[in-house]
């Protein structure tokens, strides 16, 4: 019961980017394609995963006050291994990721939830946890993406979803559109639960 | 061009043109949570150039006398991300120590600058940077300075935002859109101004 509770949670309850505000930078650097976030959204997944699982396994043996550099080392060599899977199998999106995949080792999520969760609970609640997380902040990247992708180049996931005569607006795929389409959609959320 | 003319480039590089916020999307997260304020937004600012000029210096030594010749790049975002949690705590301390009036004004923000990606950011961008000309790789002092710069346009966007939301608490706002997406979308207007520097060239 727990368990479902724990892998639901961060879907809308306790969403990483549009409730608990945090991992703000590759949200925004990442989301001009929903390719793009949808690789930036597994790759995070997989460190935080990883992560979690082994953070929560050595919470035991890890003296309290070196354990952020700890938490630290272990997230940045996870982040080491995706990077250099991705830099071999899928070459094109780790190009056009480019910095933002070594930037995982401080994106916050990561660490918020090796020291607010993985470090007091057991494996199968930080597996839970790590899930529930990663596929929030996955979903949420692809949201965004979305709207951009669909407003500044008139395609999803490649394929062409407008009208041939839709001039596709540049500027949301741009970095001001970046702020302004994450601006809104939060607006939309603070709209949705004030009526609830 | 002189090497004058070659700092001039980038510094309206780092702080115009290519600003670390708002063009490249680097140390968003303390751009949004410390603009509250006008003088916290100045002491984060200071502890942020001061950290980055001296993660750049430091960066550059590991990547350039460690890293590359025992081929161990593949090290790099470890080895980077340790020695800025341990400059930052080293700063930290040696501050606390002898200057305990900077340590009044600075000290809240130093632990942060930890999960700041802009550090990281810096130290990692510095490693593959080249001059105007597009050959030379950056040397020791051109890292350091880049380092500085970039932590000068992070302080200069994060002033006007800290600014501009003090004002901005006097504005009616519908409910759904303060906080938060108000700032956010203050950020792409100023976001979109700075996009007029992008034409400029040195």
């Amino acid at each position: 019961m727990t368990f479902i509770k724990e892998l639901t949670k961060g879907l809308i309850k306790d969403n990483p980017i549009f409730v608990l505000v945090l991992g703000l930078c590759p949200t925004l650097a990442v989301t001009t394609s929903v390719i793009n976030a949808l690789g930036m959204g597994s790759a995070a997944t997989f460190v935080l995963l990883c992560s979690n699982i082994i953070i929560s396994m050595i919470k035991g043996i890890t003296p309290s006050k070196i354990r952020i550099p700890v938490y630290i080392v272990v997230i940045a060599s996870f982040v080491t291994i995706v990077d250099m899977v991705m830099a071999a199998y899928l070459p094109d999106l780790h190009k056009s990721l480019g910095l933002f995949i070594p930037l995982i080792v401080v994106n916050c999520i990561i660490l918020g939830r090796a020291e607010a969760f993985a470090s007091k609970n057991n494996v199968i609640m930080s597996i839970a946890d790590a899930i529930g997380m990663g596929l929030g902040f996955t979903l949420s990247l692809t949201l965004i993406a979305t709207f951009r992708e669909i407003l500044g180049a008139g395609t999803w996931l490649g394929m062409r979803v407008t009208p041939m005569s839709y001039d596709p607006m540049l500027i949301a795929i741009l970095a001001p559109g970046a702020f302004i389409t994450l601006g809104f959609l939060m607006a939309l959320m603070n709209m949705i639960k004030e009526k609830k | 061009m002189g090497y004058l003319g070659e700092i001039f480039v980038m510094a309206m590089t780092a702080i115009f043109i290519q600003n670390f916020v708002l063009s490249r999307f680097l140390g968003l997260c303390p751009y949004l949570g410390v603009s509250k304020k006008l003088d916290s937004a100045l002491g984060m600012g200071m502890a942020v150039i001061f950290v980055m000029t001296l993660a750049s210096a430091i960066t550059f030594l590991i990547n350039n006398y460690l890293l590359i010749p025992y081929s161990l790049g593949y090290l790099q975002t470890i080895a980077f991300i340790l020695t800025i949690a341990a400059l930052v705590q080293f700063v930290e301390m040696v501050i606390q120590k002898n200057a305990p009036a900077l340590y009044k004004s600075l000290g809240v923000y130093l632990p942060l600058i930890t999960t700041n990606c802009a550090v990281l950011g810096v130290a990692i961008l510095n490693t593959t940077a080249l001059r105007s000309d597009g050959v030379t790789e950056y040397n020791f002092l051109d890292s350091l300075l880049n380092g500085f710069f970039s932590g000068v346009g992070f302080t200069v966007v994060l002033l006007a935002m800290a600014g501009l939301r003090m004002r901005l608490d006097m504005a009616e706002l519908p409910k759904s859109m303060k906080g938060m997406p108000i700032a956010l979308i203050l950020a792409g207007i100023m976001a979109l101004s700075f996009y007029g520097f992008m034409g400029f060239q040195i």
